[in-house]
């Protein structure tokens, strides 16, 4: 009962990547990849989610912390928030970042001021992907977080340790592989991003137009291509979130 | 008793309250014993500094540690040596890197420290295993580098949350004996939690006994196994 349905399920996933694949050939393949357009959203694909995943890192980890260990109030809301991503269609979520760091939004005139334009720009592609993929990270660190043993982090207190050596020699190690799930998930979401960004960033080639963008334009015009550039998309993903989680899991 | 600790202070927690009240002088061991739920463990998170007195105040070695409301030295601050109940050993570092925690943390480079720390392994039978994981070692390795980890620093109190429940019955008894030996060259003050009176029999010289968040008995440990108040001598049964 158990293999059964398991192994339905697994077809299931199994299935249409195969149809994928049988569609492609690999001389399109090499055609596609010598594309320059393509070339040029696989690029800024890497580039877009790499940013954004600094991003993530940088202030999501904090957030993490915050929403895991200080009592403040309203936190159960924080954690609604930050959760909110997660099940807004990501088309929403770019009508929201507009109506917040558009031209017209609740930032955008004050950000025009100081010279900073996000959207249709590269760098609204990052928050785009920022936006929809930092939950992911957010989430698991202080799920994390939450079952790290306290023992071990009084113990290191009582022998001096400040509390950024107590980060860093004992809460960190705890949740490292967690860490390696969180990144790996909140890239993958990010480098497969499409509605926020062509919503908040638009669809301009070399500019926002990252690889999701890409099939989606092939598919209108050359549906092979759009196979073909799947199939690059496919790939990339799995090499780099396989070297990613081999990496930070390990010592 | 000006090497000693001294405590008068009250913990609240809930509906729970501990009172403690005793004075343990400089060099001496005493065993905290009393029936589950009595508060040992409160009584070392309070005195590790790991939750505030809400009344009282604890000297150690006529150094204030806390004095409720206003001053209290957070457990860095402490100097004491801990070993839980549980060990909490760091799982991500050597036998070795644990016990130099630390020195360390006291700003003692890497070398000096993990010199310092092979001595005690070795002191404590463990120089081979330097190069272990906590998840690499058995229950009485484990609770050796535990001590020593907490011992290395040279504490004026040094507190043992059921430093021998990990142990089976056979080594237990071995250990107490080895314990009973270590302890009794360590300066300072050792405070023993124990549930077993064996334990405490066997290594302490002075016996506390808590019941219900209260100091219900104190004196030397013969004396009061000789002739038991009535609570001890149902916790003897």
């Amino acid at each position: 009962m158990l293999a059964a349905l398991g192994g339905v399920a697994l077809v299931f996933f199994a299935l249409p990547l195969v149809g994928l694949v049988s569609r492609a050939t690999p001389s399109g393949l090499w055609r596609q990849l010598g594309a320059p357009a393509v070339q040029a959203a696989l690029w800024l694909s890497l580039e877009v989610s790499l940013v954004s995943l600094g991003l993530c890192l940088v202030l999501g980890m904090p957030l993490a912390f915050l929403l895991a260990r200080v009592e403040f109030p309203g936190r159960a809301l924080a954690r609604g928030l930050v959760s909110l991503p997660m099940v807004l269609p990501p088309v929403v979520g770019g009508i929201a970042l507009l109506s917040a760091f558009g031209r017209k939004g609740l930032l955008g005139g004050w950000l025009a001021e100081v010279g900073v334009v996000l959207p249709f720009t590269t760098a609204g592609a990052v928050v785009a992907v920022t936006f929809v993929s930092m939950p992911f990270l957010v989430m698991t660190i202080e799920a994390a977080l939450a079952s790290v043993d306290p023992r071990l982090e009084q113990a290191a207190a009582t022998l001096g340790a400040s509390r950024w050596r107590i980060l860093q020699t004992v809460t960190l190690p705890a949740i490292r592989p967690a860490l390696a799930a969180g990144l790996a998930l909140c890239w993958a979401r990010g480098l497969g991003e499409f509605g926020a960004t062509i919503t908040f960033a638009g669809n301009l080639e070399g500019r926002t137009q990252t690889m999701p963008l890409a099939v989606y334009d092939a598919l209108q015009t050359d549906p092979e291509a759009a196979v073909t550039l799947g199939l690059v998309l496919l790939a990339v993903s799995l090499t780099l979130l396989m070297a990613l989680r081999g990496r930070i899991s390990r010592r | 008793m000006k090497g000693g600790l001294e405590v008068d202070a009250e913990v609240r927690r809930g509906s729970f309250t501990l009172a403690l009240r005793c004075s343990v002088p400089e060099g001496c061991t005493v065993a905290l014993v009393g029936p589950n739920g009595s508060g040992k463990s409160t009584v070392v998170e309070l005195l590790a500094g790991l939750v505030p007195a809400s009344r009282g105040s604890i000297t150690l070695a006529g150094r204030v540690l806390e004095r409720a409301p206003g001053l209290r030295l957070p457990p860095q601050a402490r100097g004491l040596g801990v070993v839980f109940q549980g060990l909490a050993l760091f799982p991500s570092l050597t036998a070795l890197d644990n016990v130099a925690y630390g020195l360390r943390s006291r700003g003692l480079g890497r070398a000096q420290a993990r010199a310092q720390a092979q001595v005690w392994l070795g002191r404590f039978e463990l120089g081979e295993l330097a190069d272990r994981r906590p998840e690499e070692l058995s229950g009485g390795q484990a609770q050796r580098v535990a001590l020593a980890r907490a011992m290395i620093v040279r504490p004026p109190l040094l507190l043992l949350d059921e430093p021998l429940s990990s142990l089976d019955v056979e080594a237990r008894g071995a250990a107490r004996t080895l314990l009973r030996g270590w302890l009794a060259e360590a300066p300072g003050v050792k405070l023993l939690v124990t549930h077993d009176l064996e334990d405490a029999r066997a290594i302490a010289d002075r016996l506390l006994v808590l019941d219900r968040g209260k100091v219900v008995a104190e004196g030397p440990v013969e004396a009061l196994l000789a002739a038991p108040p009535p609570f001890l001598a149902a916790m003897m049964r």
